[in-house]
């Protein structure tokens, strides 16, 4: 078994995209292999542009609650998500985007960060990353 | 051998395990990396990540809210 972290970036809300970076990220940081599978309301973050667009999972009310997070984040000096996407490209990381997503959303490859993603896979391709893993987690 | 500084102040978790992450891959044999940050959480994870790297933890340091770790590459 390689040290090593794989996670299903199901979600696409705004913390939680936080939670399966910093995770991910601080994995890699500590001397872990990591991979992310973004799939569903996940891979729609990575469609260029749309980063950031997510909503909250809790208190988004209507995104005055996201400002208000946001405000708050900006305050502590939390790093973006996009920061927190390049250090994990840099330390190695690596993304699998869903197919099955892409088919169902109507989502192009070109619609996608392409910048970002090292493989277009399916679930056979999560399971042999989770296989190997010691850690694996849905969020 | 070079001494290489990287400055975490005021940042928060993860950016002073990361970006020590990055600079321990940038450095080459013998060099020294020193990371000075507030976080009080990667002054305890820092240390736990050298171990983990197999890497040597040279000198821990505090000052106030101000920590400053020596790692010997």
């Amino acid at each position: 078994m390689t040290d090593k972290a794989t996670i299903v970036v199901h979600s696409g809300d705004m913390d939680k995209l936080y939670s399966a970076l910093i995770i991910s990220t601080g994995a890699l940081a500590m001397g872990m292999e990591a991979s992310l599978y973004f799939t569903f309301w996940g891979l729609e973050r990575l469609i260029k542009g749309k980063l950031e667009g997510g909503a909250l999972s809790k208190m988004h009310l209507l995104g005055l609650g996201k400002w208000m997070v946001r405000r708050r984040m900006k305050a502590a000096n939390v790093a973006s998500l996009e920061k927190l996407l390049q250090d994990f490209k840099e330390l190695g990381g690596k993304i699998i985007a869903c197919e099955m997503t892409m088919q169902i959303m109507g989502i192009k490859r070109e619609n996608l960060r392409q910048d970002l993603i090292d493989e277009y896979g399916a679930v056979g391709a999560y399971i042999q990353e989770a296989r190997e893993s010691n850690i694996t987690l849905f969020i | 051998m070079a001494d290489i500084k990287v400055d975490v102040r005021g940042e928060t978790c993860p950016v002073p395990l990361v970006e020590t992450r990055k600079a321990l891959r940038k450095a080459s044999p013998g060099d020294t990396v020193e990371i000075i940050g507030t976080h009080p959480a990667s002054k305890k994870e820092i240390p736990m990540a050298l171990k983990a790297l197999g890497l040597k933890l040279v000198d821990i340091h505090e000052e106030g809210d101000v920590w400053k770790i020596r790692i010997g590459v």
